[in-house]
């Protein structure tokens, strides 16, 4: 049995009806787990109680990338292979996307304001984000306006392969730019830079958290997807008789 | 038949209705507004008018984006051009060019008077002229792909600024450091060839993307 | 010589398959009409014939560039004289004879008027002089006679005759009577698609319903 099997909307929904109660309580307890295990974690000597908005800012920063590549990676497919639950994973995916942006933005704009003094600097790394969320609103916006859903399928996995050239473009062109403020990444395999056990545990847990919430939303939006899709089906039929 | 759909496009803007000098109006409406904004010091205007042109003539040039396509879909040339010997690849190709020379020539040679009105150094003015002639096929054959996208939608206009303008910011941030480094005495070389860099990619890849979106809003 | 092989066509429209199982050939010098009631999916079959949209399932055969298609847009610029907008489409399409087009449509005496101050059955004139500009072998015609008179219907009913004569074909939707001798018919009433079979390749949105 191939994983293609699973682009078959009936299989898709029977297979994410019974996983999706576990992911939904997976999500629930590790991000709520990383988050007040964050919490109780000691005070950064440097940054003090600020620090602790690294719980949310970093998975959300990440969650907001992977989510982007993950719409790439789908909207590949249906344009390959036609599968009709990956456009719409896509498109369920990408409000979630949009929204994991905003909240790192968001997370970052407090955090930076008792760091560097303002509530937003253009930094590469906030600029690139800012991109990556109008990139995401392009997208979101292309997918309400046509009426067709296969051709809006088509197009918006269009403008999603375009879309992340040039927002990887973007991102270099934007270093180019502004060399910037923003500490180093979080979690780098460098020895000596990274951040200390304390802190790495309860972000590992809740960078799990939001993987398994983003899971949850995705496979909820992709149902209620699949249901309006097979609606509209069957209006269509009942309408030619 | 490829100089045919040329010739046609710019007798098509150049005649009445066609729109042409509406976009060299507008960057002037544009930088004639800004030192009422910003106060007419030369000190307030001269670090940001590299800025002000490279933005104005991004903007202008979104302005007759939505006519590549919209028009031709509208009363069916598209489906005949689709059925004609030239494939839809170089037709958007042709069209990109012909929007570049109605709409980003005029520009290019309207920005070194416009760069009086913002005392952009005369040093400058040389390195405005290339890198808007290097930068702005660019932001037409991407105008030209966010057009192929939109081209069946109603009220496609806002949707079309909306997703060009972000695949702009690269061509925008090369285009701008090139003017700034030679307002300032700096090296241009450097941001020059990016910007070339970007514009022989885009025009090399976007019409296949464009052309695909085409054939999607044809059917 | 054959000019198009249909066969075990199926196209779709709005996500659902219209009509299915269409097959038929025109040779050199045929004529096929298609009829059909409104919404059984003329029009999507004549594009997607025309290479306009891709088709769900079955084979179209033609030889490289025959087709010209004309639907009810004429795709014709208001801007342009008539015979500004008859020579582009020849040199698009590579071909000529703009006189005797302009001669077979009526359209001599129209020749530097703009196509804005055309009349909607003049429009439709030059629409079907573009056909005969193009030089292609193969007409698609969607409801080519709109907005014509008795003569115009006369003089279109005489160039498609001529254009079968040289060895044309042409395949059409109308149910307007042309008098044209080597005419078959097509009723694609049968053909209509019947919803939800769930063997057949499924695609679209009968993969939901």
């Amino acid at each position: 049995m191939s994983i293609w099997e699973y682009a078959n909307p009936v299989k898709f929904m029977r297979l994410s009806g019974a996983i999706l109660p576990w992911v939904v309580v997976g999500a629930v307890l590790c991000t709520v787990g990383g988050v007040v295990w964050g919490f109780l974690t000691p005070l950064d000597y440097k940054q003090g109680a600020t620090v602790k908005i690294v719980f949310l800012h970093v998975p959300a920063a990440m969650m907001a990338i992977n989510i982007w590549v993950m719409m790439l990676v789908t909207s590949l497919i249906w344009l390959i292979r036609r599968h009709h639950v990956s456009a719409l994973a896509a498109k369920a995916a990408a409000p979630v996307g949009a929204v994991m942006t905003l909240i790192a933005l968001a997370t970052g704009a407090i955090w930076g304001q008792p760091m560097w003094g303002s509530w937003w600097e253009w930094d590469p790394r906030l600029t690139s984000f800012l991109i990556l969320f109008l990139f995401y609103v392009g997208y979101i916006a292309l997918w309400s306006a046509i009426e067709d859903p296969d051709s809006a399928a088509d197009l918006t996995g269009v403008l999603c392969l375009v879309g992340s050239v040039f927002a990887l473009l973007s991102r270099y062109a934007v270093l180019f730019w502004n060399q910037g403020l923003h500490q180093g990444a979080s979690l780098s395999v460098a020895p000596g830079e990274r951040m200390s056990a304390v802190y790495r545990y309860p972000l590992y847990l809740s960078m799990l958290g939001f993987l398994l919430l983003f899971l949850a939303l995705l496979l909820i939006r992709t149902r209620t997807e699949i249901r309006r899709r097979r609606l509209a089906a069957l209006q269509a039929r009942e309408i030619r008789g | 038949m490829v100089l045919a759909l040329l010739k046609r496009d710019l007798a098509l803007a150049t005649r009445a209705g066609g729109g042409f000098g509406l976009a060299v109006a507008f960057f002037l409406i544009l930088c004639a507004l800004v030192p009422f904004g910003v106060g007419p010091d030369t000190g307030a205007l001269r670090p940001i008018g590299p800025g002000i042109l490279w933005v104005g003539a991004l903007l202008a040039c979104l302005l007759s984006l939505d006519r590549i396509f919209a028009l031709d879909h509208e009363d069916g040339s598209m489906d005949l051009l689709a059925t004609a010997p030239i494939p839809l690849e170089g037709v958007v190709a042709v069209k990109a060019l012909a929007h570049w020379i109605t709409s980003g020539l005029p520009l290019i040679v309207a920005a070194p008077v416009f760069g009086l009105l913002l005392h952009l150094p005369g040093a400058a003015t040389p390195w405005l002229i290339a890198s808007l002639l290097v930068g702005t096929p660019a932001l037409s054959m991407l105008g030209a792909f966010g057009a192929a996208i939109t081209v069946g939608l109603r009220r496609g206009g806002l949707l079309l600024s909306l997703l060009v303008l972000p695949l702009y910011i690269p061509t925008l941030i090369f285009g701008t450091e090139v003017v700034r480094r030679g307002a300032e005495g700096g090296d241009p070389a450097t941001p020059m060839l990016f910007l070339a860099g970007i514009t022989a990619g885009v025009i090399a890849l976007v019409p296949f993307a464009a052309a695909a979106a085409l054939r999607v809003n044809l059917r | 010589m054959s000019l198009l092989t249909v066969q075990d066509l199926a196209v779709a429209r709005g996500g659902m398959r219209a009509v299915e199982g269409v097959t038929f050939s025109l040779a050199a010098g045929q004529a096929l009409i298609l009829r059909g009631p409104n919404g059984i999916g003329k029009t999507t079959l004549l594009r997607t014939i025309a290479g306009l949209q891709p088709p769900v399932q079955g084979r179209i055969a033609m030889p490289d560039d025959a087709v010209a298609y004309a639907a009810h847009a004429d795709g014709l610029k208001t801007a342009l004289t008539v015979t500004e907008n008859l020579r582009f489409w020849a040199e698009i399409f590579g071909g000529g004879g703009l006189d005797a087009a302009m001669s077979a449509m009526d359209l001599r005496g129209l020749a530097d008027r703009p196509a804005a101050a055309l009349s909607a059955g003049q429009k439709r004139r030059l629409g079907l002089a573009r056909l005969l500009v193009t030089g292609r072998k193969l007409w698609i015609l969607d409801e080519p006679t709109v907005s014509l008179d008795t003569a115009s219907v006369a003089r279109f009913a005489t160039a498609v005759r001529d254009h079968l004569a040289a060895g044309g074909a042409a395949l059409m939707a109308t149910h307007i009577d042309l008098g044209l001798d080597e005419v078959e018919v097509l009723d694609l009433t049968p053909r209509r698609a019947k919803p939800g079979v769930p063997t057949r390749p499924a695609g679209f949105n009968e993969a939901f319903a």
